[in-house]
């Protein structure tokens, strides 16, 4: 479902990051989240439509504004640049309702939740969730340096939130972090790879249950080579471009694919593979270390393909 | 819109009963004259007006006789509705949804008045009038789920997501076809439909629950599914066997019409947005062969649909030990004429 709404506030938060707030226009209240959920933002440029997924930064029962924090990639497939250069206040905007696919495990006895660079946003809705929850948590934030941490601006100062800036000797020590927390605590992770593995490292360590340890698993697509795909019913071949992602290039074509959180999580675009004439690069989290081999299936909103043949049964 | 509510019983005398109106719109669950389990799943609310398919909650002439059966059933056996503790904050979201859904479809039946977290709920039906504070259950006299429960047609499973599965970490479960919330709590999405015959095998289940994992906030679904019951009775739960499953043995040609009841449920989903949780609501509706067979089209279906149906299926469903019975009674209804499309009665 969509939502049509208006930018009412845009924030330099750190020469890299923005805040966006999104409103309705008619001052409706907009459908309350979970801690953790994200939107989908359209990016319409000409004939095309882009689609990124965000973290909802702001308060889950405040149905007033959805805000969000955009980190520029000058690498990217240019959706964060068309929102750091071409959205400003009083623009239209039009935004998915929220989904949740790294929601908080509400059994759990205590939280800790650990945020590397701009992986704080997924937990700044979360820990406003906690807090009225009344539940026990404690969050850490690691930032190389103190004009990279945009995130210091959104956090509370608060006894159990505590910021590691690496630049000033305070790097973050997950091994002290995750020992001697309470039985029944789980931990939950967003940011680079190198970190959510750390973690799950330790986390293994100190035998925590692996149902314990979280991770937001959806990042943006990545860029990469040009392709072509072959769609089967109609025998349409389609060029996937360097900073395009191939649902982006079959939406672009008129293709109808089913999608969710388009970040790879979800498993709602999943794909089968009718022919495969080379390898599939599988970017997803979804599909199984057997069915990546398999090479059967492909998650369009991630994945892209190296080789002469590419078919999928659309 | 007035809306009669009937005085009627789902056990002992039995005096549950379909006015015309109701036989009409009765949610009919085969739409082709063959049956084979499928997860024909569709959106909700849709559907004509005065379907059960038209409002978020469906509140139709039994509302009143079926609360007070759940009553009853509570009274005898409080375990019925279960909440784990985590699952408080779904229960509010369903209680939200259900009490904003119903003050606006049936505004002559339910009002709500909301300022902040003040809350003031009036429900005529049930003469109840209550003003209390979202998201502090010290202000009603029981857990959110459980109150607005009570207060709502069905049976209701929350489910909580966690580790790529569904678990049912609550319900209120006083109208199910055969299966038991005690025993169920805590189960996971495989292990509560495992005895599905062929299902697993089609990897139904699979889909079905990638496919719900993946329902958005503001998506909502629905499903029908069927069994058969002789009687009215709500309560067919598997701890109540004794009472319901000996009367399966009273059926002749002479009563069938009137006692064997074709079962329905109508399941939905929704996906509420503060817990996450997936709420699953089950409605039950219950229609005897004679009145189906009022609808010209149903009676012809109906009689094909059973006689030609798989017998694991028969068996499952609950009905294979009357199945000659049932068929002979309906093929009085088959001239062989074909049958339109869809679910719906031909105008
Ligand atoms: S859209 Fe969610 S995995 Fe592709």
């Amino acid at each position: 479902m969509k939502l049509a709404l208006k930018v009412t506030e845009v924030e330099t938060l750190s020469p890299l990051v923005k805040r966006f707030r999104f409103e309705d226009p008619t001052g409706a209240e907009l459908p309350v989240f979970s801690g953790g959920a994200h939107i989908t933002v359209e990016m319409p440029e000409g004939d095309i439509i882009r689609r990124n997924s965000y973290s909802l930064i702001s308060d889950p029962y405040d149905g007033s504004a959805y805000e969000i924090a955009v980190r520029r990639e000058d690498q990217g497939r240019g959706g964060s640049l068309y929102m750091h250069t071409k959205v400003s206040e009083g623009d239209e905007i039009t935004v998915s309702t929220p989904s949740n696919l790294f929601q908080l495990d509400l059994r759990a006895r205590k939280h800790v939740l650990i945020g590397g660079g701009i992986g704080i946003t997924p937990f700044l809705s979360q820990l406003k969730q906690l807090d009225m929850e009344q539940k026990p948590y404690e969050l850490h934030y690691a930032a190389r340096t103190r004009d990279e941490a945009a995130g210091l601006k959104l956090l509370p100062e608060a006894a159990h939130i505590h910021v590691h800036i690496s630049d000033e000797g305070a790097r973050m020590d997950i091994g002290a972090i995750l020992d001697g927390q309470p039985l029944g605590t789980h931990v939950y992770t967003c940011g680079p790879e190198g970190l959510i593995e750390a973690v799950a490292d330790q986390a293994a360590r100190l035998n925590w249950p692996e149902t314990a340890v979280h991770s937001e698993a959806f990042t943006a697509p990545p860029p990469g080579e040009p392709f072509d795909v072959v769609v089967k019913s109609t025998g349409q071949s389609i060029t996937v471009k360097a900073d395009q992602s191939l649902l982006e290039a079959l939406e672009e074509a008129k293709v109808k694919v089913e999608y969710s959180c388009r970040g790879g999580a979800c498993g709602r675009c999943q794909t089968k593979v009718t022919t495969c004439d080379g390898r599939i690069l599988h970017n997803d989290h979804w599909l199984s270390e057997d069915e990546r081999g398999a090479q059967q299936d492909i998650m369009p909103c991630m994945s892209r393909f190296k080789g002469t043949r590419l078919e999928l049964d659309l | 819109m007035t809306m009669h509510f009937n005085d009627e019983t789902f056990r002992g005398d039995y005096t549950y009963h379909n006015s015309p109106e109701a036989i009409r719109r009765f949610p009919f669950p085969f739409d082709q004259d063959s049956y084979m389990y499928s997860v024909n799943i569709e959106q909700h609310p849709g559907g004509p007006k005065g379907t059960p398919f038209e409002f978020k909650f469906d509140v139709d002439e039994h509302y009143v006789a079926e609360m007070k059966d759940r009553e009853i059933t509570l009274a005898e056996d409080p375990l019925r509705c279960q909440s784990l503790p985590h699952m408080e904050l779904a229960g509010w979201d369903l209680l939200e949804l259900i009490m904003v859904s119903k003050a606006r479809d049936y505004p002559d039946l339910f009002t709500l008045h909301r300022d902040g977290n003040d809350w003031h709920w009036i429900n005529k039906p049930l003469g109840i009038e209550k003003k209390f504070t979202f998201l502090d259950p010290t202000t009603l006299p029981c857990g959110p789920m459980e109150y607005i429960t009570r207060q709502t047609q069905g049976d209701f499973a929350l489910l909580h997501e966690r580790d790529g599965n569904l678990w049912m970490d609550a319900g209120m479960v006083t109208s199910q076809a055969d299966w038991s919330l005690d025993f169920d709590v805590g189960m996971n999405f495989f292990e509560w439909h495992a005895p599905v015959p062929k299902a697993r095998k089609m990897g139904v289940f699979d889909k079905a629950l990638k496919f719900l994992l993946a329902v958005g906030q503001g998506q909502h679904y629905r499903r029908l599914n069927w069994t058969m019951t002789v009687n009215p009775r709500l309560d067919t739960s598997p701890e109540n066997y004794h009472k319901w499953g000996p009367e399966k043995r009273t059926i002749t040609p002479e009563n069938v019409g009137q006692k064997q009841f074709l079962r329905v449920e109508l399941q939905t989903f929704f996906r509420l947005p503060r817990s996450n949780a997936l709420a699953f609501p089950i409605r039950c509706y219950l229609a005897n062969l004679e009145d189906l067979a009022i609808v010209p089209k149903w009676g012809r279906r109906l009689h094909r649909v059973l006689r030609d149906i798989d017998p694991d299926l028969a068996d499952y469903k609950g009905f294979a030990v009357n199945q000659e019975t049932i068929v002979t009674y309906l093929s009085q209804f088959d001239d062989g004429a074909p049958t339109s499309p869809g679910i719906f009665p031909d105008a």
